[in-house]
């Protein structure tokens, strides 16, 4: 068993290292670096569905709540926004929170049946009190110089302090999602994630004033160097000439990405090592108890509803802090670049092929299917070059299928995907 | 109080559209229904089997525009739907005899057909995209508007015009047709019958002699056949472009799970019902209220309760309210 994993990492670490040495190292390391990205959210999703079976497929709003985080952590504050309409959030907040607490309270005071009417009644000067305030509030904030800022900002607070941020927001929202959700038939769960995945990503597309929308927020501080600086420090051209490297400024690339990765093996590391214990404490056997059988489970006193939000809540914290790590790694948060597709369904063929419920195989996962994404753009290429090569010079046909072959990485991805499940429905390192 | 032409402009700018819009989201629905009560799970890539109907349907009209080939003023691509259909129909039979029928036979959790349909949603994604290309293709022609808002004030006087497009007459004229087709169908017919009994309970239907493999084979290409229809409407109606059929999916579910999960006529009222509450939520209802306030009286704000970017999220806040609510949906039961 352990002799096949560190088969299966050796493997796919020479395989890096020859991308290093016949593509470049600055390629290889790039690669590394969302590969670690992806193998953390592999291990959010592999808690939820392997370790407790729930069918989460709203992996990309949480993701996205990380990266918004990193926003709201790390940029500059804008002092004009908060001047001209600060007061005025806090009032539509205030107005929120009075309604919300209004309706609690007077749902407890009517009887069972007027319930719902009293919500409703509530509901709509509430809904209209807060507007008030919050309507022009937004448009002031993004009348402010809006091609540079046109929002709030953030706190202006180191970017890594953002990776915890990001898993508490992912969190939060994942308490308050599950709380809802789950307790429902697996693909309604489904379904109920994948739309408020849309819904989280469409917040942060349209509502400026908090994170520009599709204006996108560039210029993330980061937690490492930055190339031009490197490539004037002393140090570094001296450290770099030890090394016998002529090319600073390919040299300043690497070692940026080198730093970047470290953080990210350091956090990996971390998380690997609490899940690892999570699975293998009475905490795990009881999780993988519901799984199998969740009645039986339920007769022997479990609260299966309480273990399965749980369960939830941790996956999507470790989401979020992958979405945190990626906005970092990005420098930037653009909204429109969330799709399911990519953010969501990827990271179950990371899974799925790495193998549901273990931790080593879900982070295999993730490095193998995020290797295979990037390297299927080359890949499909050359077999639209093979496959168009016999039709004749500057024919539409060929060029319409060569400029198509950047989708080859979807038509890739399925068939992994079909494949494992039919031939190893196991996953490449299966659970124990 | 001018009440014909608020009414003319809640028309033009609400109920039209919502009826167009609601028609292609029932024929999405009845379609993931249908797999539903027959399959049991949850299709995830019934939207790329719309979009690959669709993409078929297009092929078909641009060969056939090159042809020469027009029944103007209808649109060529009324002449062309039956490829779509043909090709879904050929992709849905494929995909069930190399994918899903394994599955089947090893009776193996709803959870798995899903996670597998996934795998499905992203090998047509990636065949649609290698084919026609992810950009907006436009393959529309005749007539583009049956009723425009000109001949509309000029007949009848008032200040408010009706534009009625002329896909959206088509859509809803063939959305009727198909749907009446379909209840004949599963109400008439032996094989309609012998489906209903399968959703209803699986075992008894065998026990009564019934060809599960055939139920199943006949569920598919309604359900592809439905799929071509509505995804050809909705690019006629709207634009036809790839990424959009993963986003509908989510009113279409929220359809099919509000009118009740393998219930037919609740897929049609849910279509419905999510398609106007979409329209209307996120309708600026300023000017209707000024005609029929009193003259001369406009209120402040635009009277909008969700601006037009949160569409979708209307038909997922109903969709959690029926899931919190009533789960079994509109419609009762499980029965198609």
């Amino acid at each position: 068993m352990t002799k096949t994993v560190a088969l299966y990492y050796s493997l796919m670490g020479l395989v890096l290292i020859a991308v290093g040495f016949f593509q470049s190292w600055n390629v290889a390391f790039g690669i590394l670096n969302l590969c670690l990205i992806s193998a953390i959210m592999a291990l959010g999703v592999n808690m939820q569905w392997g370790y407790a079976g729930l069918f989460n497929v709203g992996i990309m709003g949480f993701t996205a709540l990380g990266a918004l985080a990193a926003v709201l952590i790390s940029m500059a504050p804008v002092q004009e926004a908060w001047e001209v309409a600060g007061g005025d959030l806090f009032l539509s907040l205030l107005s929120l929170a009075g309604t919300v607490v209004a309706i609690l309270l007077a749902r407890r005071a009517v009887p069972r049946g007027l319930r719902p009417y009293v919500v409703v009644l509530l509901l709509i000067p509430g809904y209209f009190l807060t507007m008030h305030f919050f309507g022009p509030a937004t448009e002031r904030i993004e009348a402010i110089d809006p091609a540079l800022t046109g929002y709030l900002g953030g706190l202006g607070l180191p970017v890594l302090l953002a990776w915890p941020v990001g898993g508490l927001v992912a969190a939060g929202a994942g308490w308050l999602i599950g709380r809802i959700s789950l307790g429902l038939r697996a693909d309604y769960l489904a379904i109920a994630t994948l739309g408020i995945s849309e819904i989280i990503i469409a917040i942060i597309k349209y509502e400026e004033w908090l994170s520009r929308g599709v204006k996108n927020v560039t210029g993330i501080p980061r937690p490492v160097p930055y190339e031009v600086d490197l490539v004037e420090a002393d140090w570094f051209i001296s450290f770099a000439s030890s090394l016998g490297v002529s090319d600073t400024s390919e040299a300043a690339g690497v070692f940026v990405k080198i730093c970047y990765a470290l953080l990210f093996i350091a956090v990996l590391a971390i998380i690997m090592w609490l899940a690892e214990r999570a699975l293998q404490s009475p905490w795990g056997r009881m999780m993988r108890a519901i799984r199998d059988n969740r009645d039986a489970a339920a007769a022997m006193g479990k609260d299966v509803k309480a273990r399965h939000l749980q369960v939830f809540v941790l996956g999507c914290a470790v989401c979020g802090v992958a979405g945190a790590m990626l906005a970092t790694l990005d420098g930037q948060l653009t909204p429109t670049s969330y799709i399911p597709l990519r953010y969501t369904f990827l990271i179950w063929v990371m899974v799925i092929l790495g193998g549901s419920g273990n931790n080593w195989g879900a982070v295999l996962g993730g490095f193998v299917i995020w290797f295979l994404w990037i390297q299927a753009e080359p890949l499909g290429s050359w077999v639209m070059n093979v496959v168009t090569a016999p039709m004749p010079e500057g024919s539409a046909l060929a060029d319409h299928l060569v400029a198509g072959s950047v989708y080859m990485r979807y038509l890739l991805m399925g068939a992994i995907l079909l494949l494992v499940m039919r031939f190893a429905p196991k996953g490449l390192i299966p659970e124990k | 109080m001018d009440i014909a032409n608020a009414f003319a402009l809640l028309s033009n700018f609400v109920l039209v559209p919502a009826l167009a819009y609601g028609a292609q989201l029932a024929l999405g629905a009845l379609g993931v229904t249908i797999i539903f009560g027959i399959l049991r799970f949850a299709n995830f890539a019934h939207g790329e089997m719309m979009s690959f109907g669709a993409m078929a349907a297009i092929l078909a009209t641009w060969f056939l525009q090159s042809q020469g080939v027009s029944i103007s003023p209808l649109p060529t691509a009324l002449l062309a739907l039956p490829i779509g259909i043909l090709a879904a129909i050929g992709m849905a039979c494929l995909t069930d005899r190399f994918v899903f029928r394994f599955y089947r036979r090893k009776r193996s959790n709803p959870i798995v057909f899903a996670i597998v349909s996934v795998g499905v949603m992203f090998v047509m994604a990636g065949l649609i995209r290698i084919i026609i290309g992810p950009d907006d293709q436009s393959f529309a022609d005749g007539a583009r508007f049956l009723v425009t808002v000109r001949e509309f004030k000029a007949a009848t006087g008032l200040d408010q015009g009706i534009a009625i497009k002329q896909s959206q007459v088509i859509t809803v004229v063939v959305a009727l047709i198909v749907v009446a087709f379909l209840f004949w169908f599963l109400q008439r017919t032996r094989w309609g019958k012998a489906m209903r009994a399968y959703s209803d309970d699986e075992d008894l239907a065998l026990l009564s002699g019934i060809d599960p493999e055939k139920v199943v084979l006949i569920a598919w290409i309604i359900a592809a056949a439905l799929a071509a229809i509505a995804g050809t409407l909705y690019g006629l109606d709207k634009t036809y472009k790839p990424f959009i059929f993963l986003q509908i999916l989510l009113p279409i579910f929220a359809a099919t799970i509000l009118g009740g999960i393998g219930q037919p006529v609740g897929a049609v009222l849910g279509g419905f019902i999510i398609a106007f509450s979409e329209v209307m939520v996120t309708y600026a209802f300023k000017r209707f209220l000024a005609y029929l306030g009193p003259d001369g009286w406009v209120p402040d704000g635009l009277v909008q309760l969700l601006s037009t970017d949160y569409k979708f999220a209307v038909s997922f806040v109903i969709l959690v309210a029926v899931l919190l609510v009533r789960p079994t949906g509109i419609i009762r039961g499980k029965v198609i």
